[in-house]
């Protein structure tokens, strides 16, 4: 299941859509929008997407952890627009027969997501916005 | 030929509009028309440095060559997560 929404993302729908049988673990990330960055004190972050390629590129990253590690099902849900302080921007589950194959995909489908799916955050903090990414001088994927 | 561009992010904010339509020349590639954009909208130009590029919702080259009512989005570093 890969998809960019707009409402919060419930945790137990991930859980339960990689919920299976033969898997011995299940191992889930969240990640949240916290009150600092960089010596700002962040108000709000609001994101945006290119939700099709976001979605084809979350599907790309889950054939890729299917294809490293042995696991049997992965979810990844990304909510887009205003998503407050201490709330959920993002959540990956992925069951799998043994604990660390379902870490390690979990750990592997949250790095690409920072690097490859076109999706961007802007934060507004006292005394401004920006969307980060584009100032902070962070290098470009490589694929392609 | 006619493609259409859609914006995201900075670049929605810097061209106000979400969605053109933009004539071009046949044999024109993504670069050509990156070029072209930032005459109509000045105000891409400062962040025309580290962009990438997607026709059809596929990362391409900024040499690719596009085609009659492509879709092609320039995207900015991404930050999601």
């Amino acid at each position: 299941m890969f998809r960019v929404i707009r409402a919060p993302i419930d945790l137990q729908e991930l859980v339960r859509y990689v919920t299976d049988p033969s898997a011995g673990a299940i191992a889930t990330f969240i990640g949240t929008t916290r009150n600092n960055n960089e010596g700002r004190k962040v108000i709000a972050l609001d994101y945006d997407a290119y939700p099709e390629m976001a979605e084809k590129e979350l599907r790309r990253i889950g054939g890729d952890a299917k294809k490293n590690w042995r696991i049997e099902r992965i979810a990844i849900i990304h909510r887009v627009g205003p998503v407050e302080i201490t709330e959920a921007s993002v959540m990956i589950a992925v069951s799998a027969a043994h604990r660390d194959d379902a870490f390690q995909a979990c750990r592997f489908a949250i790095e690409e997501i920072k690097k490859t799916v076109p999706i961007w955050k802007k934060e507004v903090f006292e005394g401004g916005e920006v969307w980060i990414g584009t100032q902070t001088g962070q290098p470009l994927p490589e694929r392609r | 030929m006619k493609v259409t561009v859609k914006f995201f992010a900075i670049l929605r904010e810097r061209v106000g509009a979400g969605e053109i339509t933009k004539e071009i020349q046949a044999g024109s590639t993504v670069a050509d028309l990156w070029q072209a954009l930032k005459a109509d909208y000045p105000k891409l130009a400062p962040v025309d440095t580290r962009l990438l590029y997607a026709v059809n919702q596929n990362y391409v080259r900024p040499d690719h060559p596009l085609k009659d009512r492509d879709e092609v989005v320039f995207i900015p570093p991404v930050s999601g997560g």
